[in-house]
Protein backbone atom coordinates (compact mmCIF):
# COMPACT_ATOMS: atom_id res chain seq x y z
CA UNK A 1 0.00 0.00 0.00
CA UNK A 2 0.89 3.29 -0.76
CA UNK A 3 2.08 5.60 2.06
CA UNK A 4 0.62 8.93 0.24
CA UNK A 5 -1.55 9.25 -2.70
CA UNK A 6 -2.59 12.51 -4.01
CA UNK A 7 -4.74 12.48 -7.45
CA UNK A 8 -5.05 15.92 -9.25
CA UNK A 9 -4.30 18.29 -6.69
CA UNK A 10 -5.18 21.71 -7.34
CA UNK A 11 -4.51 24.87 -4.77
CA UNK A 12 -5.93 28.64 -5.93
CA UNK A 13 -5.28 31.67 -4.49
CA UNK A 14 -7.79 34.69 -4.44
CA UNK A 15 -5.60 38.02 -5.89
CA UNK A 16 -6.54 41.22 -7.24
CA UNK A 17 -6.71 39.61 -10.69
CA UNK A 18 -8.87 36.44 -9.56
CA UNK A 19 -8.05 33.24 -8.85
CA UNK A 20 -4.38 32.41 -8.88
CA UNK A 21 -3.65 28.55 -9.74
CA UNK A 22 -0.48 27.62 -7.65
CA UNK A 23 -0.98 24.04 -8.14
CA UNK A 24 -2.31 22.42 -10.92
CA UNK A 25 -3.79 19.02 -11.31
CA UNK A 26 -0.43 17.74 -9.32
CA UNK A 27 -0.36 13.77 -8.32
CA UNK A 28 2.19 12.50 -6.12
CA UNK A 29 2.66 9.22 -4.88
CA UNK A 30 5.17 7.90 -1.88
CA UNK A 31 5.70 4.23 -1.04
CA UNK A 32 7.15 2.95 1.94
CA UNK A 33 10.49 3.53 2.54
CA UNK A 34 10.68 5.45 -0.11
CA UNK A 35 12.64 8.70 -1.10
CA UNK A 36 10.59 11.39 -4.07
CA UNK A 37 12.27 14.81 -5.00
CA UNK A 38 10.31 17.31 -5.94
CA UNK A 39 12.27 19.98 -8.13
CA UNK A 40 11.42 22.85 -9.44
CA UNK A 41 11.89 26.60 -9.56
CA UNK A 42 10.78 29.68 -7.23
CA UNK A 43 6.88 29.69 -8.07
CA UNK A 44 6.49 26.29 -8.96
CA UNK A 45 3.96 25.18 -6.71
CA UNK A 46 6.69 22.41 -5.15
CA UNK A 47 5.92 23.72 -1.36
CA UNK A 48 2.55 24.42 -1.35
CA UNK A 49 1.61 21.43 -2.26
CA UNK A 50 3.49 20.29 0.64
CA UNK A 51 1.55 21.96 2.61
CA UNK A 52 -1.73 21.38 1.44
CA UNK A 53 -0.96 18.17 2.85
CA UNK A 54 -0.44 19.07 5.95
CA UNK A 55 -2.97 21.40 6.03
CA UNK A 56 -0.55 24.56 6.76
CA UNK A 57 -1.92 27.12 4.46
CA UNK A 58 -4.23 29.84 5.29
CA UNK A 59 -7.86 28.90 5.44
CA UNK A 60 -8.09 31.69 2.05
CA UNK A 61 -6.52 29.21 -0.38
CA UNK A 62 -9.04 26.81 -2.21
CA UNK A 63 -7.43 23.19 -1.86
CA UNK A 64 -9.42 20.76 -4.16
CA UNK A 65 -7.73 17.11 -4.70
CA UNK A 66 -9.65 14.02 -6.36
CA UNK A 67 -7.99 11.84 -3.57
CA UNK A 68 -5.79 12.66 -0.79
CA UNK A 69 -5.12 9.38 0.73
CA UNK A 70 -2.21 9.26 3.89
CA UNK A 71 -2.15 4.99 4.64
CA UNK A 72 -5.31 4.91 2.80
CA UNK A 73 -6.85 6.87 5.04
CA UNK A 74 -8.88 10.22 3.89
CA UNK A 75 -6.90 13.33 5.03
CA UNK A 76 -9.48 16.09 3.71
CA UNK A 77 -11.95 14.07 5.59
CA UNK A 78 -10.04 14.55 8.90
CA UNK A 79 -11.80 16.84 11.26
CA UNK A 80 -8.91 19.63 12.28
CA UNK A 81 -8.14 18.09 15.76
CA UNK A 82 -7.70 14.33 13.40
CA UNK A 83 -5.87 16.63 11.63
CA UNK A 84 -3.39 18.02 14.04
CA UNK A 85 -3.26 14.47 16.08
CA UNK A 86 -1.67 13.16 12.67
CA UNK A 87 0.80 15.89 11.67
CA UNK A 88 3.70 16.02 13.46
CA UNK A 89 3.20 12.80 14.72
CA UNK A 90 2.75 10.78 11.82
CA UNK A 91 3.86 13.40 8.92
CA UNK A 92 6.72 15.30 10.26
CA UNK A 93 7.89 18.47 8.09
CA UNK A 94 11.91 20.01 8.10
CA UNK A 95 10.92 23.68 6.51
CA UNK A 96 13.64 25.60 4.81
CA UNK A 97 14.80 28.42 7.27
CA UNK A 98 16.39 26.42 10.49
CA UNK A 99 16.31 29.61 12.65
CA UNK A 100 13.01 31.14 11.37
CA UNK A 101 11.36 28.17 12.52
CA UNK A 102 12.42 27.26 15.78
CA UNK A 103 10.38 29.61 18.50
CA UNK A 104 13.10 32.30 19.74
CA UNK A 105 11.07 32.71 23.22
CA UNK A 106 11.66 29.25 24.38
CA UNK A 107 14.89 26.61 24.44
CA UNK A 108 15.32 23.80 22.14
CA UNK A 109 14.65 21.77 24.91
CA UNK A 110 11.22 23.01 25.67
CA UNK A 111 10.42 22.69 21.88
CA UNK A 112 11.27 19.17 21.83
CA UNK A 113 9.80 18.26 25.07
CA UNK A 114 6.37 19.62 23.88
CA UNK A 115 6.11 17.66 20.55
CA UNK A 116 6.86 14.24 23.12
CA UNK A 117 4.33 15.71 25.73
CA UNK A 118 1.40 16.53 23.19
CA UNK A 119 1.84 13.50 21.00
CA UNK A 120 3.36 10.79 22.74
CA UNK A 121 2.69 11.88 26.77
CA UNK A 122 5.99 10.88 27.99
CA UNK A 123 6.01 11.76 31.89
CA UNK A 124 8.52 14.90 32.32
CA UNK A 125 11.74 13.18 33.22
CA UNK A 126 11.43 10.20 29.56
CA UNK A 127 10.49 13.04 27.97
CA UNK A 128 13.79 14.46 28.91
CA UNK A 129 15.79 11.48 28.31
CA UNK A 130 14.24 10.75 25.32
CA UNK A 131 15.36 14.33 23.99
CA UNK A 132 18.24 14.01 24.69
CA UNK A 133 18.34 10.60 22.92
CA UNK A 134 16.98 12.37 19.74
CA UNK A 135 19.94 15.06 19.82
CA UNK A 136 22.54 12.33 20.16
CA UNK A 137 21.22 10.67 17.12
CA UNK A 138 21.25 13.77 15.34
CA UNK A 139 25.09 14.07 16.17
CA UNK A 140 24.25 17.77 18.40
CA UNK A 141 27.39 18.18 20.39
CA UNK A 142 26.62 18.01 24.44
CA UNK A 143 22.98 17.10 23.84
CA UNK A 144 22.70 17.64 27.73
CA UNK A 145 23.73 21.06 27.48
CA UNK A 146 22.31 22.07 24.22
CA UNK A 147 18.74 21.28 26.09
CA UNK A 148 18.80 24.67 27.68
CA UNK A 149 20.13 26.46 24.63
CA UNK A 150 17.61 29.10 23.05
CA UNK A 151 18.00 29.02 19.14
CA UNK A 152 19.91 31.97 18.29
CA UNK A 153 22.41 30.64 20.85
CA UNK A 154 23.42 27.89 18.07
CA UNK A 155 24.43 27.96 14.20
CA UNK A 156 22.16 26.96 11.12
CA UNK A 157 23.17 24.05 10.73
CA UNK A 158 22.55 23.01 14.60
CA UNK A 159 19.11 24.32 14.34
CA UNK A 160 18.81 22.29 11.55
CA UNK A 161 19.51 19.34 13.69
CA UNK A 162 17.33 20.64 15.92
CA UNK A 163 14.33 20.49 13.80
CA UNK A 164 15.49 17.32 12.25
CA UNK A 165 15.58 15.87 15.95
CA UNK A 166 12.05 17.27 16.14
CA UNK A 167 10.53 15.77 12.97
CA UNK A 168 12.02 12.29 13.93
CA UNK A 169 10.84 12.74 17.36
CA UNK A 170 7.63 10.48 17.53
CA UNK A 171 9.40 8.06 14.33
CA UNK A 172 7.03 9.65 11.25
CA UNK A 173 6.00 7.72 8.85
CA UNK A 174 6.59 10.36 6.26
CA UNK A 175 8.94 13.17 6.42
CA UNK A 176 8.45 15.78 4.43
CA UNK A 177 12.03 17.80 3.81
CA UNK A 178 11.09 21.68 2.43
CA UNK A 179 14.37 22.43 0.89
CA UNK A 180 16.56 21.62 4.57
CA UNK A 181 19.98 22.18 3.16
CA UNK A 182 19.00 25.79 1.41
CA UNK A 183 20.13 28.37 3.57
CA UNK A 184 23.40 26.06 4.98
CA UNK A 185 26.83 25.80 3.56
CA UNK A 186 28.33 22.69 1.10
CA UNK A 187 29.77 21.20 4.07
CA UNK A 188 26.90 21.22 6.47
CA UNK A 189 24.42 20.63 3.50
CA UNK A 190 26.82 16.92 3.40
CA UNK A 191 26.34 16.41 7.07
CA UNK A 192 22.72 17.25 7.46
CA UNK A 193 21.93 15.24 3.75
CA UNK A 194 23.94 12.21 4.48
CA UNK A 195 22.04 12.43 8.44
CA UNK A 196 18.66 12.39 6.84
CA UNK A 197 19.21 9.97 4.45
CA UNK A 198 20.89 7.71 7.40
CA UNK A 199 17.39 7.81 9.31
CA UNK A 200 15.68 7.13 6.62
CA UNK A 201 17.58 3.98 5.54
CA UNK A 202 17.76 3.28 9.36
CA UNK A 203 13.55 3.60 10.39
CA UNK A 204 12.17 3.15 6.77
CA UNK A 205 9.96 6.35 6.90
CA UNK A 206 8.78 7.35 3.24
CA UNK A 207 10.58 11.01 2.73
CA UNK A 208 9.70 13.98 0.63
CA UNK A 209 12.64 15.89 -0.58
CA UNK A 210 11.68 19.15 -1.82
CA UNK A 211 14.40 21.14 -3.43
CA UNK A 212 15.58 23.29 -6.60
CA UNK A 213 19.26 22.19 -6.73
CA UNK A 214 19.95 19.11 -9.01
CA UNK A 215 23.01 17.99 -7.54
CA UNK A 216 20.74 17.41 -3.93
CA UNK A 217 18.01 15.33 -6.38
CA UNK A 218 20.84 13.23 -7.76
CA UNK A 219 22.31 12.73 -4.28
CA UNK A 220 19.43 11.80 -2.47
CA UNK A 221 16.18 10.18 -4.47
CA UNK A 222 14.72 7.56 -5.93
CA UNK A 223 12.14 8.77 -7.64
CA UNK A 224 11.70 12.53 -8.62
CA UNK A 225 8.88 15.07 -9.72
CA UNK A 226 9.27 17.93 -11.38
CA UNK A 227 7.32 20.51 -11.32
CA UNK A 228 7.08 23.75 -13.19
CA UNK A 229 4.42 27.11 -12.50
CA UNK A 230 2.16 24.70 -10.85
CA UNK A 231 1.98 21.67 -13.24
CA UNK A 232 3.81 18.27 -13.67
CA UNK A 233 5.98 18.46 -16.08
CA UNK A 234 7.46 14.79 -15.80
CA UNK A 235 8.37 11.99 -13.32
CA UNK A 236 10.82 8.97 -13.68
CA UNK A 237 13.47 7.46 -11.26
CA UNK A 238 16.44 9.21 -10.86
CA UNK A 239 18.83 7.59 -13.12
CA UNK A 240 16.57 7.89 -16.49
CA UNK A 241 15.67 11.59 -15.30
CA UNK A 242 19.23 12.21 -15.39
CA UNK A 243 20.38 9.92 -18.69
CA UNK A 244 17.16 10.25 -20.37
CA UNK A 245 15.27 13.59 -19.68
CA UNK A 246 11.83 13.22 -21.41
CA UNK A 247 10.06 16.92 -21.05
CA UNK A 248 11.56 20.20 -22.41
CA UNK A 249 11.74 21.94 -19.53
CA UNK A 250 13.74 19.05 -17.47
CA UNK A 251 16.30 18.84 -20.09
CA UNK A 252 16.52 22.76 -20.06
CA UNK A 253 17.26 22.61 -16.39
CA UNK A 254 20.31 20.14 -16.72
CA UNK A 255 21.22 21.71 -19.76
CA UNK A 256 21.41 24.92 -17.15
CA UNK A 257 23.54 23.40 -14.82
CA UNK A 258 27.26 24.62 -14.50
CA UNK A 259 29.23 21.79 -14.64
CA UNK A 260 27.38 20.61 -18.53
CA UNK A 261 28.39 23.84 -19.72
CA UNK A 262 29.38 23.18 -23.11
CA UNK A 263 31.30 26.57 -24.78
CA UNK A 264 31.89 29.75 -22.43
CA UNK A 265 28.43 30.74 -22.05
CA UNK A 266 25.84 28.60 -19.98
CA UNK A 267 22.52 27.65 -22.12
CA UNK A 268 19.44 29.31 -20.19
CA UNK A 269 16.71 27.59 -19.89
CA UNK A 270 14.35 30.25 -21.52
CA UNK A 271 16.30 29.59 -24.72
CA UNK A 272 16.34 25.97 -24.54
CA UNK A 273 12.78 25.36 -23.32
CA UNK A 274 10.92 28.74 -25.35
CA UNK A 275 7.66 28.37 -23.16
CA UNK A 276 6.59 25.58 -24.69
CA UNK A 277 5.38 23.87 -21.60
CA UNK A 278 4.44 20.79 -23.62
CA UNK A 279 3.76 18.13 -20.45
CA UNK A 280 5.47 14.46 -20.63
CA UNK A 281 3.50 11.13 -20.68
CA UNK A 282 3.27 10.96 -17.03
CA UNK A 283 5.96 7.93 -16.53
CA UNK A 284 4.12 7.70 -13.13
CA UNK A 285 2.67 4.26 -14.15
CA UNK A 286 5.97 2.25 -14.72
CA UNK A 287 7.57 4.00 -12.37
CA UNK A 288 5.99 3.84 -8.67
CA UNK A 289 6.75 0.82 -6.88
CA UNK A 290 9.61 -0.60 -9.36
CA UNK A 291 12.63 -0.04 -6.41
CA UNK A 292 13.66 -2.78 -4.43
CA UNK B 1 53.68 50.93 -10.08
CA UNK B 2 56.91 49.06 -9.99
CA UNK B 3 56.14 45.78 -10.28
CA UNK B 4 53.78 45.98 -13.33
CA UNK B 5 56.04 44.43 -15.52
CA UNK B 6 54.40 42.12 -18.80
CA UNK B 7 51.39 40.90 -16.51
CA UNK B 8 48.59 43.67 -16.37
CA UNK B 9 47.58 43.69 -12.64
CA UNK B 10 44.35 44.72 -12.04
CA UNK B 11 44.42 44.31 -7.99
CA UNK B 12 47.29 43.18 -5.44
CA UNK B 13 46.48 42.44 -2.06
CA UNK B 14 49.44 42.76 0.36
CA UNK B 15 49.32 40.68 3.43
CA UNK B 16 46.16 41.88 4.37
CA UNK B 17 44.57 41.66 7.84
CA UNK B 18 41.19 42.73 9.72
CA UNK B 19 40.30 42.19 13.30
CA UNK B 20 37.43 43.44 15.22
CA UNK B 21 37.55 44.23 18.76
CA UNK B 22 34.74 42.63 20.41
CA UNK B 23 33.38 44.85 23.45
CA UNK B 24 33.65 43.01 27.13
CA UNK B 25 31.77 43.26 30.07
CA UNK B 26 31.52 43.13 33.20
CA UNK B 27 34.67 40.63 34.62
CA UNK B 28 34.86 40.05 31.11
CA UNK B 29 37.86 41.38 28.87
CA UNK B 30 37.78 42.64 25.71
CA UNK B 31 38.30 39.92 22.78
CA UNK B 32 40.11 40.24 19.52
CA UNK B 33 38.69 38.34 16.43
CA UNK B 34 40.89 38.29 13.56
CA UNK B 35 38.39 38.00 10.38
CA UNK B 36 41.61 38.10 8.10
CA UNK B 37 44.49 37.02 8.95
CA UNK B 38 47.04 38.00 6.23
CA UNK B 39 45.72 37.08 2.85
CA UNK B 40 47.82 38.43 -0.28
CA UNK B 41 46.80 37.51 -4.12
CA UNK B 42 47.06 39.13 -7.67
CA UNK B 43 45.17 39.44 -9.96
CA UNK B 44 45.26 40.65 -13.70
CA UNK B 45 43.15 43.05 -15.98
CA UNK B 46 39.78 41.23 -17.44
CA UNK B 47 40.06 37.51 -15.26
CA UNK B 48 38.11 36.16 -12.73
CA UNK B 49 39.48 35.38 -8.98
CA UNK B 50 37.30 33.18 -7.20
CA UNK B 51 37.12 33.55 -3.30
CA UNK B 52 35.29 29.85 -1.96
CA UNK B 53 35.04 29.13 1.67
CA UNK B 54 32.10 28.61 4.26
CA UNK B 55 30.41 31.20 6.39
CA UNK B 56 32.46 32.86 8.79
CA UNK B 57 35.76 32.40 7.26
CA UNK B 58 36.31 36.06 6.00
CA UNK B 59 35.27 36.00 2.64
CA UNK B 60 33.24 38.45 3.28
CA UNK B 61 35.53 40.76 5.13
CA UNK B 62 37.81 40.59 2.40
CA UNK B 63 35.31 41.83 -0.27
CA UNK B 64 34.30 44.80 2.08
CA UNK B 65 38.05 45.48 2.53
CA UNK B 66 38.95 45.57 -1.58
CA UNK B 67 35.40 48.09 -1.93
CA UNK B 68 36.83 50.35 1.32
CA UNK B 69 33.65 49.30 2.97
CA UNK B 70 35.86 48.35 5.97
CA UNK B 71 39.67 49.31 6.93
CA UNK B 72 42.21 47.23 7.12
CA UNK B 73 43.73 46.88 10.06
CA UNK B 74 46.87 46.12 8.21
CA UNK B 75 48.03 45.37 4.71
CA UNK B 76 48.25 47.08 1.75
CA UNK B 77 45.72 46.96 -1.41
CA UNK B 78 46.83 48.07 -4.88
CA UNK B 79 44.78 48.50 -7.44
CA UNK B 80 45.58 49.39 -10.73
CA UNK B 81 48.80 50.38 -9.93
CA UNK B 82 48.19 52.54 -7.23
CA UNK B 83 48.64 52.08 -3.13
CA UNK B 84 45.07 53.00 -1.68
CA UNK B 85 45.12 54.73 1.31
CA UNK B 86 42.40 53.16 3.09
CA UNK B 87 42.43 55.59 6.06
CA UNK B 88 38.48 56.89 6.42
CA UNK B 89 38.67 60.80 4.56
CA UNK B 90 41.86 59.57 2.46
CA UNK B 91 39.83 57.86 -0.33
CA UNK B 92 39.12 59.85 -3.47
CA UNK B 93 35.59 59.65 -5.12
CA UNK B 94 37.96 58.46 -8.40
CA UNK B 95 39.05 55.40 -5.73
CA UNK B 96 36.02 54.45 -5.03
CA UNK B 97 34.45 54.78 -9.00
CA UNK B 98 36.86 51.90 -10.06
CA UNK B 99 35.57 49.71 -7.24
CA UNK B 100 32.00 48.46 -7.16
CA UNK B 101 30.36 45.83 -5.12
CA UNK B 102 27.40 42.99 -6.12
CA UNK B 103 25.61 41.82 -3.02
CA UNK B 104 24.25 38.53 -2.56
CA UNK B 105 20.54 39.45 -1.79
CA UNK B 106 18.31 41.37 -4.33
CA UNK B 107 15.72 42.39 -2.09
CA UNK B 108 17.57 43.50 0.59
CA UNK B 109 19.82 45.90 -1.28
CA UNK B 110 17.58 47.83 -3.17
CA UNK B 111 15.93 50.87 -1.63
CA UNK B 112 11.95 49.74 -2.25
CA UNK B 113 10.87 53.30 -2.05
CA UNK B 114 13.66 54.26 -4.95
CA UNK B 115 12.05 53.59 -8.47
CA UNK B 116 14.42 52.16 -10.58
CA UNK B 117 15.45 55.22 -12.62
CA UNK B 118 16.50 57.01 -9.44
CA UNK B 119 18.46 53.70 -8.30
CA UNK B 120 21.09 53.99 -11.50
CA UNK B 121 20.74 58.06 -11.43
CA UNK B 122 22.13 58.58 -8.02
CA UNK B 123 25.68 57.28 -8.58
CA UNK B 124 25.61 60.05 -11.80
CA UNK B 125 23.80 62.61 -9.38
CA UNK B 126 26.03 62.86 -7.24
CA UNK B 127 29.77 61.88 -8.82
CA UNK B 128 29.07 64.02 -12.06
CA UNK B 129 27.39 66.85 -13.23
CA UNK B 130 25.61 65.77 -15.98
CA UNK B 131 21.71 67.42 -16.22
CA UNK B 132 18.97 64.93 -15.39
CA UNK B 133 18.16 64.18 -19.04
CA UNK B 134 21.41 62.93 -19.62
CA UNK B 135 21.24 60.75 -16.01
CA UNK B 136 18.12 59.52 -17.56
CA UNK B 137 19.48 58.51 -21.10
CA UNK B 138 22.29 56.40 -19.48
CA UNK B 139 20.82 55.34 -16.95
CA UNK B 140 17.95 53.52 -19.65
CA UNK B 141 21.31 52.59 -21.95
CA UNK B 142 22.48 50.26 -18.90
CA UNK B 143 18.70 48.85 -18.47
CA UNK B 144 19.18 47.66 -21.52
CA UNK B 145 22.32 46.98 -21.51
CA UNK B 146 21.64 44.32 -18.48
CA UNK B 147 18.71 42.93 -20.35
CA UNK B 148 16.05 44.86 -18.83
CA UNK B 149 13.67 47.39 -20.90
CA UNK B 150 13.24 51.44 -20.69
CA UNK B 151 9.80 50.40 -19.54
CA UNK B 152 10.83 49.75 -16.22
CA UNK B 153 12.69 53.06 -15.70
CA UNK B 154 9.83 54.04 -13.40
CA UNK B 155 9.19 50.85 -11.61
CA UNK B 156 9.73 50.16 -8.04
CA UNK B 157 11.87 47.28 -6.69
CA UNK B 158 8.97 45.05 -5.45
CA UNK B 159 7.92 44.76 -9.09
CA UNK B 160 10.59 43.18 -10.14
CA UNK B 161 11.77 39.04 -9.69
CA UNK B 162 15.01 38.29 -8.24
CA UNK B 163 16.73 37.57 -11.21
CA UNK B 164 15.80 40.75 -12.50
CA UNK B 165 16.54 42.59 -9.36
CA UNK B 166 19.95 40.90 -9.37
CA UNK B 167 20.66 42.95 -12.78
CA UNK B 168 19.29 46.27 -11.66
CA UNK B 169 21.78 45.54 -8.26
CA UNK B 170 24.57 44.42 -11.28
CA UNK B 171 23.38 47.96 -13.83
CA UNK B 172 23.83 50.34 -10.78
CA UNK B 173 27.39 48.88 -10.54
CA UNK B 174 28.33 49.44 -13.99
CA UNK B 175 27.08 53.01 -13.85
CA UNK B 176 30.16 54.58 -12.75
CA UNK B 177 32.21 52.49 -15.32
CA UNK B 178 34.20 50.32 -12.35
CA UNK B 179 37.60 48.22 -13.52
CA UNK B 180 36.78 45.93 -10.53
CA UNK B 181 34.05 44.28 -9.56
CA UNK B 182 33.33 42.28 -6.27
CA UNK B 183 30.39 40.04 -6.60
CA UNK B 184 29.76 38.48 -3.07
CA UNK B 185 27.44 35.67 -3.72
CA UNK B 186 25.54 36.95 -6.29
CA UNK B 187 23.73 33.86 -7.92
CA UNK B 188 22.98 31.56 -4.42
CA UNK B 189 19.61 33.45 -4.05
CA UNK B 190 18.82 32.68 -7.34
CA UNK B 191 17.02 29.90 -8.89
CA UNK B 192 19.07 27.67 -11.55
CA UNK B 193 17.54 28.78 -14.55
CA UNK B 194 17.43 32.51 -13.39
CA UNK B 195 21.39 31.81 -12.29
CA UNK B 196 22.38 31.15 -15.90
CA UNK B 197 21.01 33.91 -17.15
CA UNK B 198 22.96 35.94 -14.68
CA UNK B 199 26.00 34.35 -14.84
CA UNK B 200 26.10 34.56 -18.74
CA UNK B 201 25.27 38.70 -18.45
CA UNK B 202 28.60 39.09 -16.22
CA UNK B 203 30.39 36.89 -18.25
CA UNK B 204 29.04 39.16 -21.45
CA UNK B 205 30.05 42.17 -19.53
CA UNK B 206 33.50 41.13 -18.63
CA UNK B 207 34.06 40.84 -22.72
CA UNK B 208 32.68 44.26 -23.50
CA UNK B 209 33.81 46.32 -20.35
CA UNK B 210 37.14 44.13 -19.97
CA UNK B 211 36.11 44.11 -16.31
CA UNK B 212 37.94 42.35 -13.66
CA UNK B 213 35.49 39.96 -11.16
CA UNK B 214 36.63 38.90 -7.65
CA UNK B 215 33.92 36.78 -7.33
CA UNK B 216 32.57 35.27 -3.88
CA UNK B 217 30.63 32.17 -3.91
CA UNK B 218 30.14 28.87 -1.72
CA UNK B 219 29.09 27.36 -5.27
CA UNK B 220 32.12 25.33 -6.51
CA UNK B 221 30.16 24.43 -10.06
CA UNK B 222 29.76 27.79 -10.13
CA UNK B 223 33.27 28.41 -9.75
CA UNK B 224 34.17 26.02 -12.08
CA UNK B 225 32.27 27.62 -14.77
CA UNK B 226 33.28 31.29 -14.03
CA UNK B 227 37.10 31.74 -12.33
CA UNK B 228 40.35 31.78 -13.96
CA UNK B 229 41.90 31.67 -10.51
CA UNK B 230 40.56 30.31 -7.16
CA UNK B 231 41.23 31.26 -3.65
CA UNK B 232 40.16 28.82 -0.93
CA UNK B 233 39.81 30.39 2.88
CA UNK B 234 39.19 28.79 5.75
CA UNK B 235 38.89 30.88 9.42
CA UNK B 236 40.70 33.92 7.69
CA UNK B 237 43.50 32.19 6.14
CA UNK B 238 43.73 31.35 2.29
CA UNK B 239 44.73 27.84 2.63
CA UNK B 240 44.66 27.22 -1.24
CA UNK B 241 45.69 29.41 -4.42
CA UNK B 242 46.26 28.69 -7.87
CA UNK B 243 44.59 28.54 -11.36
CA UNK B 244 41.46 26.98 -11.65
CA UNK B 245 42.43 23.93 -13.42
CA UNK B 246 44.89 23.53 -10.21
CA UNK B 247 42.99 23.75 -7.54
CA UNK B 248 40.44 21.61 -9.60
CA UNK B 249 42.72 18.82 -10.80
CA UNK B 250 44.87 18.55 -7.67
CA UNK B 251 43.42 20.08 -4.46
CA UNK B 252 46.30 20.00 -2.04
CA UNK B 253 44.93 21.49 1.72
CA UNK B 254 42.95 19.26 3.74
CA UNK B 255 39.83 21.45 3.60
CA UNK B 256 39.88 22.11 -0.17
CA UNK B 257 39.34 18.46 -0.05
CA UNK B 258 36.68 18.36 2.22
CA UNK B 259 35.16 21.06 0.16
CA UNK B 260 35.27 18.96 -2.77
CA UNK B 261 33.75 15.74 -1.84
CA UNK B 262 30.79 17.68 0.35
CA UNK B 263 29.40 19.13 -3.45
CA UNK B 264 26.88 17.44 -4.65
CA UNK B 265 27.50 15.40 -7.65
CA UNK B 266 24.74 15.44 -10.61
CA UNK B 267 26.34 13.33 -13.10
CA UNK B 268 25.00 9.93 -14.31
CA UNK B 269 27.93 7.99 -12.98
CA UNK B 270 27.85 8.91 -9.06
CA UNK B 271 23.79 8.80 -9.38
CA UNK B 272 24.72 4.69 -10.17
CA UNK B 273 27.44 4.41 -7.63
CA UNK B 274 24.74 6.05 -5.13
CA UNK B 275 22.16 3.92 -6.25
CA UNK B 276 24.11 0.44 -6.60
CA UNK B 277 25.51 1.10 -2.95
CA UNK B 278 21.94 1.34 -1.50
CA UNK B 279 21.24 -1.70 -2.87
CA UNK B 280 23.89 -3.55 -1.64
CA UNK B 281 22.87 -1.75 1.62
CA UNK B 282 19.55 -3.05 1.64
CA UNK B 283 20.17 -6.58 0.76
CA UNK B 284 22.55 -7.08 3.50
Amino acid sequence: MSLLQIDNLTVEFETANGWFRAVDGVSILVNKAEVLAIVGESGSGKSVSMLAVMGLLPWTAKITADRMLFEGKDIQALSGAERRKLIGKDIAMIFQEPIASLNPCFTVGFQIEEVLRIHLGLGKKERRARAIELFKQVGLPNPEERMNAFPHQMSGGQCQRVMIAIAIACNPKLLIADEPTTALDVTIQKQILDLIMDLQARTGMGLIMITHDMGVVAETADRVVVQYKGRKMEEADVLSLFENPKSNYTKALLAALPENATGDRLTTVSAFFDGNPEPAPSAGASAPGAQA
Amino acid sequence: MSDTKTIDTMLEVRDIKRDYELPGGFMKPKKTLHAVKGVSFKLERGKTLAIVGESGCGKSTLARMITFIDEPTSGELIIDGKTMDTRPGHLTSEMRQKVQIIFQNPYGSLNPRQKIGDVLGEPLAINTDLSPAERRNRATEMLIKVGLGPEHYNRYPHMFSGGQRQRIAIARALMMNPKLLVLDEPVSALDLSVQAQVLNLLADLQDEFNLTYVFISHDLSVVRYIADEVMVMYFGEAVEYGTRDEVFSNPKHEYTQTLFKATPKADVESIRARIAAKKAASAA
